[in-house]
């Protein structure tokens, strides 16, 4: 007989009032009033990311909350990396965050990563947690040797991790969940 | 003001560089398309997920000081009076929910935070979307967290929520839950789900149970009575223990890959 474990807790949806747990002001809750978490304060040159989520009908998904996780501007996660919370907005489903560019970091054995943000999505209808990425479209060099995008199979897909640059420092990234251009997911 | 969270304390003794997590089971955890829960439909991507290895970032996460947390954020009952200043209390069975939390070796998760978010006795949310008849209660929020301790142990008092409809197949019916997210140590242990109560009916008959297509892991998220906890002349007491995405350990500590 192999070695049994203990089976991971399953997933359940995070449903449509996941605000009530993880930013209630954002319901109407009038605690933790003073948490900014779409905001994060770390040194390093300044950015800002319009998110949207769309689902298979290109419908915004406006009950969404996303999490970020990135290395700091250094490239050092562990107890330096970077973590925020942001909830799409009830009427047209974006999402902002304001946070510090991450700079270019450790893979394994010696490999390095373009930098990135990596997001989890959150809400009604989904099962799990979906885990994307957000490179920047200024990092080509970096991003082909990449080994998350190299992973990726089908080129062109690639394409759906690359934020659009709106000006200086500033982004906006839409996430498809289905359908056409559909955005890429990992499993990790 | 802007107040943050800040990352908690580096735990000494754990260092960022250990093995890997096992993988999910994603036939143990629900797919991402399940038609009997319609929202999923159009929510649920159509290619497959791209596998890849663990990076630094997957195998840290972020860390929660519990300096961050109020007086009462473990206790439902009071914490929204409290914050409201009316100082009141929640109207609702008093149960205490405690457990454990581990990875799938066992090995407890400690210092790690939980948060949840429930329903009022009458199976309403405080929420501006929530447009149930049932009516709100005053001192009620339904918003709570907690820490593990050393031993990954948690536990929060609270009131127990009531069933509610939704609009699905018609008018189906949640059984009574609470929902509950859970970092983990690291990224790759990042999990959002729900506790039920045991011996509630309307747990076979949920079509966002069902999306679980084993019976047991459904039976893993059902809260067990458990009156050696209970408080006499106060409140029951519920067990659910968490298991975590086990991490496996360095054999070999000269091979300091990422570093
Ligand atoms: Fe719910």
């Amino acid at each position: 007989m192999p070695v049994e474990y203990r089976k991971e807790t399953p997933s359940q949806t995070a449903g449509p009032y996941v605000h009530i747990g993880t930013v209630p002001v954002a319901c109407g809750i009038a605690m933790r009033q003073n948490e900014r978490l779409d905001s994060i304060d770390a040194p390093g040159p300044r950015i800002v990311i319009e998110g949207l989520v769309l689902d298979g009908s290109g419908a915004p998904v406006k009950d969404a909350m996303i999490e970020l996780w990135q290395a700091d501007a250094q490239g050092r996660v562990g107890e330096h990396g970077l973590w925020g919370r942001a909830v799409a907005d009830f009427k047209d489903g974006r999402f902002f965050f304001h946070t510090v560019r991450p700079g270019t970091l450790p893979w394994r054995a010696g490999r390095m990563q373009a930098p990135h943000l990596t997001l989890t999505i959150f809400a009604r209808g989904i099962n799990i947690h979906l885990h994307t990425r957000v490179y920047f479209p200024e990092d080509a060099a970096a991003q082909a040797e990449d080994p998350a995008l190299n992973r990726i199979e089908q080129v062109e897909r690639r394409k759906t991790l690359i934020a659009e640059r709106l000006g200086d420092g500033q982004y906006r990234h839409v996430i498809r969940l289905q359908g056409d251009r559909e955005t890429v997911f990992f499993d990790m | 003001m802007n107040a943050k969270i800040q990352p908690g304390e580096n735990q000494p003794g754990r260092t960022a560089w250990q093995g890997d997590f096992v993988r999910r089971d994603r036939a143990w955890h629900p797919p991402a398309y399940t038609p009997g829960y319609k929202t999923s439909v159009l929510r649920s991507p159509n290619c497959a997920l791209i596998s890849l290895e663990q990076g630094p970032a997957e195998k840290t996460g972020p860390r929660f000081a519990r300096s961050m947390l109020h007086e009462f954020d473990n206790d439902l009952t009071i914490n929204y009076a409290r914050a409201t200043g009316s100082g009141g209390e929640a109207i609702g069975e008093r149960i205490i929910v405690h457990g454990r939390v581990t990875d799938e070796y066992g090995r407890p998760v400690p210092e790690t935070l939980i948060e949840v978010w429930q329903a009022n006795a009458g199976g309403r949310y405080r929420h501006v979307k929530d447009g149930y008849m049932a009516p709100l209660d005053p001192n009620f929020g339904g918003c709570g967290r907690v820490i593990t301790d050393a031993e990954g142990r948690y536990f929060f008092r609270t009131i127990k929520p009531g069933a509610y409809p939704w609009p699905n197949n018609g008018s189906d019916w949640r059984p009574a839950h609470i929902h509950f997210s859970i970092f983990g140590e690291a990224f790759a242990q990042r999990l959002v789900s729900q506790l039920y109560f045991e011996g509630d009916p309307l747990i076979p008959l949920c079509p966002i149970v069902n999306t679980i297509p084993d019976k047991r892991a459904i039976d893993s998220l059902v809260a067990r009575l458990d009156m050696g906890e209970m408080r006499p002349f106060d409140c029951l007491a519920y067990r659910l223990d968490i298991v975590l995405r086990g991490r496996q350990q360095t054999f070999f500590e000269n091979l300091t890959e990422g570093m």
